[in-house]
Parts: C-alpha cells; sequence; structure tokens
C-alpha cells in the first residue's frame, strides 16, 4: 500500500510518501511496524494522540482496519481555514 | 455547490457577485473570507498551506453536502488556497445562499468550525525568526461540539 506523510510528519520521516509491503491488520499495527524501522520513524511515531490518520482519503482512528486500504496516510491535527 | 482548491489568487468580489447572479428565490447571501494577518510580534513573512491532493476536495465536498442536507441552502460556495501566501493574501472564501439570513449564517459558521479541523490543510509560517508549523487550536475541536447532537 501507498503510505504518505504530511507536514512536519512528511519533514521527521524525510520523505512524502511510500510503498509498504505490510501484513499489519490494524492502522496501530502498521504504526509499530514503521516504529520499529529507524529512529526517525520513531521520533515522528513517538505520540500518536498528535497525530491523524486516513485510510482512501478519509478520516479514521488508529484502530482502524486496513482492509481494503490502497492509501493510508499520517499527519497532524489540520490548520485549515 | 463549488469547491474549488487552488495556488493560483483569488477576488473575492467577482467571486461573490457570480456566486449571487441570477438568484432572485435567495433572500440571504453570507460570506467568510480568511485573510493570511501577521501578529505583529514575530513578522511573519510568509504563510505556507501544505494540503492533501484529493482527499482535500472530498474532505470539503462532504462538508458542504452535509451543511446543505442541514440547512435550507440554494447554494454553497468553498474556496481555499494553499501554496506560499503573505500577509494580506486572501486564503478562503466560503459562501451560502439561503431565503432567509438564519439559514445562511449557520451554515457559514458550520462550514468554517468543519473545514478548520477537518480539512487536510497544514499551515506553517516562515518569520524572520524562522519557521513553525501552526498548531490546532483546542478551541478549533471545541467548536464542532456545537454542531453535534
Amino acid at each position: 500500500m501507498d503510505v504518505l506523510y504530511f507536514a512536519w510528519v512528511r519533514e521527521r520521516i524525510g520523505l512524502p510518501r511510500e510503498t509498504v509491503e505490510t501484513s499489519a491488520a490494524t492502522v496501530a499495527e502498521l504504526v509499530e511496524e514503521l516504529r520499529a524501522r529507524e529512529e526517525r520513524y520513531a521520533a515522528a511515531f513517538a505520540d500518536i494522540s498528535a497525530l491523524r490518520v486516513a485510510i482512501n482519503q478519509e478520516l479514521t482512528d488508529f484502530d482502524a482496519s486496513l482492509d481494503g486500504a490502497r492509501e493510508v496516510a499520517f499527519f497532524p491535527p489540520m490548520t485549515g481555514g | 455547490m463549488r469547491v474549488d482548491v487552488r495556488e493560483a489568487v483569488f477576488d473575492p468580489g467577482a467571486e461573490l457577485t457570480a456566486f449571487s447572479a441570477g438568484r432572485t428565490d435567495m433572500g440571504a447571501v453570507v460570506t467568510f473570507t480568511g485573510v493570511v494577518r501577521d501578529t505583529g510580534d514575530n513578522q511573519l513573512q510568509v504563510m505556507e498551506i501544505e494540503h492533501y491532493p484529493g482527499m482535500t476536495e472530498s474532505a470539503l465536498t462532504d462538508i458542504a453536502r452535509t451543511a446543505v442536507e442541514r440547512w435550507s441552502l440554494g447554494d454553497v460556495l468553498i474556496i481555499h488556497r494553499h501554496g506560499r501566501l503573505v500577509p494580506g493574501e486572501v486564503i478562503m472564501m466560503v459562501a451560502t445562499a439561503s431565503r432567509h439570513r438564519k439559514d445562511a449564517f449557520e451554515a457559514a459558521e458550520f462550514l468554517m468550525d468543519y473545514l478548520k479541523s477537518r480539512a487536510p490543510f497544514w499551515k506553517r509560517e516562515i518569520t524572520a525568526a524562522g519557521t513553525s508549523w501552526v498548531e490546532a487550536r483546542d478551541d478549533d475541536e471545541a467548536a464542532l461540539d456545537r454542531w453535534r447532537g
């Protein structure tokens, strides 16, 4: 699946998107896998209460299933308007 | 209903004129225009607005559609820019049209409250002192409570 990062999450990880092969069943499991990769991922995902997640461009929760997920995006709380 | 996510400058006056044109059935048009504000103490040079292409359009369309279902509206317009903006530039506008003013006012507030914390935009301020991401405010999240239940 494609994993996208925005704002300071993108800056901490150092890239805007990547393709990830995963057997994670939920967003939380995917986060655990990413955290274990490298320090920059651990730093980006240190506090998931400071993050939001979207699956297939719809906001969801960290306990959401990745069933049918083609695109998962991580970003800080939004600041539009 | 129109949602326009764009980098280019737009003219809110011209947009309002076009939005209102020919709608003799609508007695009330409310608009809100958001402008890049220099807080004064930090001397904002540039505001950069990042967004999530694709999701931005669908999130704004969902918010507009929810407003149309909830209030009696003749039309809804949302325009939001991204990219590099300087103080004084227009960031975004919403417009609502209804037969009477109450629906237009309430729907415009609803649109603003939701697009502040549910549309995937992130602001970054560039000042003489450095660069920082604008943090979401608890107030913005609390504002949504008004529209629930």
